[in-house]
């Protein structure tokens, strides 16, 4: 499961990181300003794409996609 | 009357939250027409005070121009106070359509309508042209009206880093799918001071099939070389698909806003807006004030130019004093102090030195980008200049800010 951690925090950094950011897994991305809840489409998208999976709306809350850790477990609620 | 203890200790709990999250606002009271020496009751009930405004929309100092005011008062004998309709029923006068007529042609558009404000425009435009089948793709730091524009369309969305061409180029390519792409930017960034580069932009939508949308409230009537605008300054007049801007910054300061674009497209805003559709129709008192507006700028570029010299000294000045300031060349000066008590604290001690200037701070900025943001208008000569960059200094040798990197603040003030 780590693996899915790190290909979700790899690509958190890519798409919202600045130099200065050092993002974790637990970094708050929402709640902390760092991703706009629009910003969360391409997320949504990407872990969709990626996982073969299809995230309900109501289930891709900001609070659902708040940090990489809590990321990750909605993907595997959707991948198990 | 259910407005029980219950309902009021919720929102005093609130209020108490958003207090001691110091965002609180209070509004200040000016006892004078707006300009570049204003002056100013604050706190309430406080000795009224006089000082240099380096905050305001009002670059071109229209805001209390004797020809525009004139003009109004002209306008409010001609035309009365209101109309008491929106503007499809019995609310659009002759000169309603003239105003169109006049933002079209100096925009370089096709055609334009009339909004109360460019809140209001933004707030309509999205959802009159898009469906759940687009995409927007915004860049991050678009204006709050923009993003509440966006929550009211069903169209999906997503945005692209400030001023990133690569990233926007990588998210042209992920929605090739959908039926429209529409490029979201506002021309000056109100809190940066930095400008679209529209002429790249341009590019990626001609190679990727998607419109583009430029917001040109903090740009229209000074930026470019005879004040068009960002798609005058970056060379694309007329490439533009869509512009929204307002009245009610350089072009008179009153209130307003339009959209302005191709011609199909304003005209679906003129079928399907709802603040459009369902709010009044401008008054024609300020219709008046912006025909007149546009008249003074057709004359010449002299207020954009002396603008423009009074934004360069304005940043020299600054940057000399050892001030660090956000990089651009537009009248928006952000003065960079990070921690948001410390923008909270020199502004409080500018305003005692006599200047009037505002800190900004999360969530209104990212977190830790806290500044004191001023704003240069036509109106300030250089006695003004002069006097505010000595206070200033004052403050800023005070908390010892000057000569000082972005780490070296951070360090002593945190985040």
């Amino acid at each position: 499961m780590d693996d899915l951690k790190d290909v979700i925090l790899e690509y958190v950094i890519a798409e919202y990181g600045d130099e200065d950011d050092k993002i974790t897994y637990d970094t708050p991305l929402i709640s902390g300003g760092l991703v706009d809840s629009f910003s969360m489409v391409s997320l949504k998208r990407f872990l969709e794409v990626k996982y073969k999976i299809a995230i309900p709306d109501a289930d891709a809350s900001p609070e659902a996609f708040d940090s990489v850790h809590k990321i990750a477990e909605l993907v595997r609620r959707f991948t198990a | 009357m259910v407005y029980s203890d219950r309902v009021r200790d919720l929102y005093q709990g609130q209020l108490g939250g958003i207090r001691e999250a110091g965002l609180f606002k209070q509004e200040r009271f000016i006892r004078s027409p707006q300009g570049a020496d204003i002056n100013v009751e604050f706190p309430s009930g406080a000795e009224v005070k006089p000082v240099i405004n380096v905050c305001a929309n009002n670059y071109l100092g229209l805001s209390n121009h004797p020809e525009i005011v004139q003009a109004a008062h002209d306008g409010l004998a001609k035309r009365g106070y209101g109309m008491s309709s929106v503007r499809f029923i019995c609310g659009t006068q002759d000169i309603h359509r003239e105003l169109e007529e006049v933002v079209t042609e100096f925009l370089g558009t096709e055609d334009t309508i009339l909004f109360p404000s460019c809140m209001d425009a933004n707030a309509g435009v999205f959802e009159s042209l898009l469906t759940k089948d687009d995409i927007m793709i915004s860049d991050r730091l678009v204006h709050a009206s923009i993003v509440d524009g966006m929550r009211l369309c069903s169209a999906e969305h997503d945005t692209f880093k400030h001023g990133d061409m690569g990233h926007l180029e990588k998210k042209l390519q992920q929605f090739q799918d959908k039926r429209l792409r529409v490029i979201i930017n506002d021309g000056v960034y109100s809190m940066d001071g930095d400008t679209a580069k529209l002429d790249e932009i341009v590019k990626l939508a001609e190679a990727y099939d998607a419109l583009v949308f430029v917001d040109e409230s903090h740009a229209s009537g000074f930026i470019g070389a005879t004040g068009r605008g960002t798609h005058e300054k970056c060379g694309v007049m007329g490439k533009m698909d869509i512009i929204t801007t307002t009245f009610g910054k350089a072009l008179g300061g009153a209130s307003g806003g339009c959209v302005s674009g191709r011609r199909e497209i304003v005209e679906m805003c003129r079928q399907r807006a709802r603040p459009y559709l369902f709010s009044n129709a401008m008054a024609p008192v300020i219709i008046a004030g912006v025909l007149k507006a546009f008249e003074i700028l057709k004359r010449g570029t002299e207020l954009r130019d002396k603008l423009e010299d009074n934004a360069r000294y304005w940043r020299k000045g600054l940057t000399e004093a050892g001030f660090v300031i956000k990089k651009g060349d537009s009248p928006i000066v952000p003065v960079m102090l990070f921690n948001a008590k410390l923008a909270q604290d020199v502004s409080r001690d500018l305003y005692a030195e006599g200047v009037y200037a505002i800190g900004f701070f999360f969530p209104v900025v990212g977190k830790g980008q806290a500044r004191i943001r001023t704003q240069l208008s036509a109106m300030h000569d250089r006695h003004h200049l002069d006097r505010a960059l000595d206070a200033f200094i004052k403050v800023g040798k005070k908390y010892e800010c000057l000569g000082k990197t972005e780490e070296e603040i951070v360090a002593r003030y945190g985040l």
